[in-house]
């Protein structure tokens, strides 16, 4: 059926997401990796819509939600990068370790 | 589609309060910023009236808008008002806090009441859709305000590392989320509960419920998804932690309440053992971890941990059981606990925050013999940590109590452990907060500290009565206290 194979691109994009996410010590990767993420979850809502087809649309709604919040946490990550970047001139999370137990 | 004014009142008073302060920071010359200060903590202190004239006004009991997505009821109003007092006690803490730095006070103001908006918005949400907006209305802002001191490459690590850890658990709760619209093919909690119940063999439906709790255990910063908290805690403004720890935290508790009681009280066996872990962990690694900080904020990072973990003690009651009496007992237990420990940890807070201004130092031994320069200082400090210990006549005893009584009542074996488990911790827990108490009354003043009287600013004073007076009273009157929370639960536990 068609929406086992939606699902299944949701979920290689959503692991492929958090594989980068892991992987990664770019901060600016680690956020396209949660994008990636995002993303799974939009195909997903939108072929769960289109599966069970009612008037209502509340997975277009929740998908339009989800790109729109996306967009505003893009702006704060790349803001907060930033930040961090004109601070100490490097993106390399790994390297934030003022503050360790 | 009809908006009922009158219930949409506080969202409406607080958005608007959010636009006063911007036209302000924007019209205003820096020296006069803060009015942004003074317009805030105002707006906030109206939009209580609202809640008050629809708690006690005679109107329906439950107002529903947006087909059902957007409810206000008791359980509602009741949150309302402890996210609404909770913020305005963070802001009267923050008030001299944010303007001995000088600069973007308007931001900051802004910022604060954009999440304590977001927080409201979670206490009406019915449906996942609002619910997820909420919730990021809550967290977004708090990413910036951890932050906050720009220059401070502490505070850039923090606000970092919540950041990335807030938008990757947002990510996954969202994952879920579409399996749980999915599969159930509805948005609302009615919809998921009438479906769930026939779903519950589906594996697919048990991932999507488990990763909703993993979402929800990152916001609740339970183990093993509490990373973030400390050093966000340590980097971020103290009245910012502050809120971190008591108004996000119990924005994300009122998610978990909705979803475990109302979205899915028929599939108790998927989230009530994910829970019954969650909370064993969090008590026992916070606590065991508390024990070993001599930096008061650090402390109190993991102490909140671990008094998430005791708040998510009673869902695993309501897990074993299906006699709705418990359920409801276990539902008010947590609301309660809430409660009290937004008051008792915020009034801690203040003290870190006074005490840090009048020793220059959150290190714990350097507030060693502070009864003897600042006795007021020290008697509120053994208050706000003994009552978070648990320690009658304050009221953090009966919020563990309350819980104790939730979990013990099933007699069930598994809950009976975890009772065991948060007996110990709690014995555990009086240990750090009792060191504190011990420092700042017995220990000598180290040499060279500077003793000389440096006056609380008069809104902290303010904020630190406020909490002092609810805990002293919460403790000594409880059960006229909790005879509210009884009705409440019962809101939020129908329908199983």
């Amino acid at each position: 059926m068609v929406l086992t194979q939606f699902l299944v691109l949701g979920a290689l994009l959503f692991s492929i997401g958090v594989y980068g996410l892991l992987s990664r010590r770019n901060a600016v990767t680690v956020l396209l990796a949660v994008e990636l993420m995002l993303a799974a979850v939009n195909i997903n809502l939108i072929a769960f819509e289109a599966f069970w087809n009612t008037a209502a649309a509340h997975g277009q709604i929740f998908a339009i939600f989800v790109i729109t919040i996306a967009a505003a946490e893009v702006g704060i990550g790349l803001a907060i990068i930033l930040l961090v970047f004109r601070n100490r001139a490097s993106g390399n999370i790994d390297q934030l370790d003022l503050m360790r137990w | 589609m009809d908006l009922d004014y009158h219930a949409l009142a506080p969202e409406l008073v607080v958005a608007a309060t959010i636009l006063v302060v911007l036209g302000l920071d924007v019209a205003l010359p820096r020296p006069r910023k803060y009015w942004t200060a003074f317009a805030g903590v105002l707006g906030l202190a109206l939009a209580a009236v609202p809640l008050l004239t629809l708690a006690f006004g005679d109107g329906p009991e439950t107002r529903s808008m947006l087909g059902g997505a957007y409810v206000v009821d008791g359980f509602a109003l009741v949150l309302k008002a402890v996210f609404i007092v909770g913020g305005y006690l963070v802001l009267l803490m923050s008030v001299s806090y944010i303007e001995s730095d000088r600069y973007y006070q308007g931001e900051y103001y802004l910022l604060m009441l954009t999440s304590i908006l977001g927080s409201l918005v979670m206490a009406s949400s019915r449906d996942l859709i609002t619910l997820f907006v909420g919730l990021e209305l809550v967290t977004g802002p708090l990413f910036l305000l951890a932050g906050w001191r720009k220059g401070d490459a502490k505070s850039n690590e923090a606000s970092l590392k919540f950041f990335i850890l807030g938008v990757l658990s947002t990510a996954i709760l969202l994952y879920g989320m579409s399996f749980l619209y999915g599969l159930t093919g509805s948005v609302t909690y009615e919809g998921i509960r009438e479906a769930g119940a026939d779903l519950l063999d589906s594996g697919a439906f048990r991932l999507a419920v488990l990763f909703t709790l993993v979402g929800f255990g990152f916001k609740v910063t339970a183990v093993p998804f509490h990373f973030w908290a400390p050093d966000t805690y340590e980097g971020a403004p103290t009245p910012v932690t502050a809120y971190l720890s008591v108004g996000s935290k119990a924005a994300g508790f009122v998610g978990l309440l909705l979803l475990c009681y109302k979205a899915l009280p028929s599939v108790t066996e998927i989230w009530g053992p994910a829970l019954w872990v969650l909370a064993a962990l969090s008590m026992t690694l916070g606590n065991l971890t508390a024990l070993r900080q001599d930096n008061v904020v650090r402390m109190l990072a993991y102490s909140s941990i671990a008094q998430g973990g005791f708040i998510l003690v009673p869902f695993a009651a309501a897990a074993v059981s299906s006699d709705p009496a418990v359920i409801q007992e276990a539902a008010s237990a947590t609301i309660v606990y809430v409660i009290i420990y937004a008051f008792m940890n915020l009034g801690a807070f203040g003290v870190v925050i006074a005490g840090a201004r009048r020793t220059g130092s959150t290190m714990i031994d350097d507030w060693a013999g502070m009864w003897r320069y600042a006795p007021r200082l020290a008697v509120l400090g053994a208050m706000f940590f003994f009552s978070l210990a648990g320690i009658p006549p304050l009221a953090g005893w009966y919020a563990k109590f309350a819980m104790f009584l939730a979990i013990l009542r099933p007699g069930n074996a598994w809950a009976t452990a975890l009772a065991v488990i948060a007996a110990v911790n709690a014995v555990i827990a009086l240990v750090y907060y009792a060191r504190i108490g011990k420092t700042m009354w017995m220990d000598h003043v180290p040499e060279g500290t500077d003793t000389a009287a440096r006056p609380v600013s008069g809104s902290l004073a303010l904020a630190l009565g406020i909490s002092a007076i609810f805990v002293v009273v919460a403790g000594i009157l409880p059960f006229e206290f909790a005879g509210v929370f009884a009705d409440l639960a019962k809101v939020v536990t129908t329908g199983i």
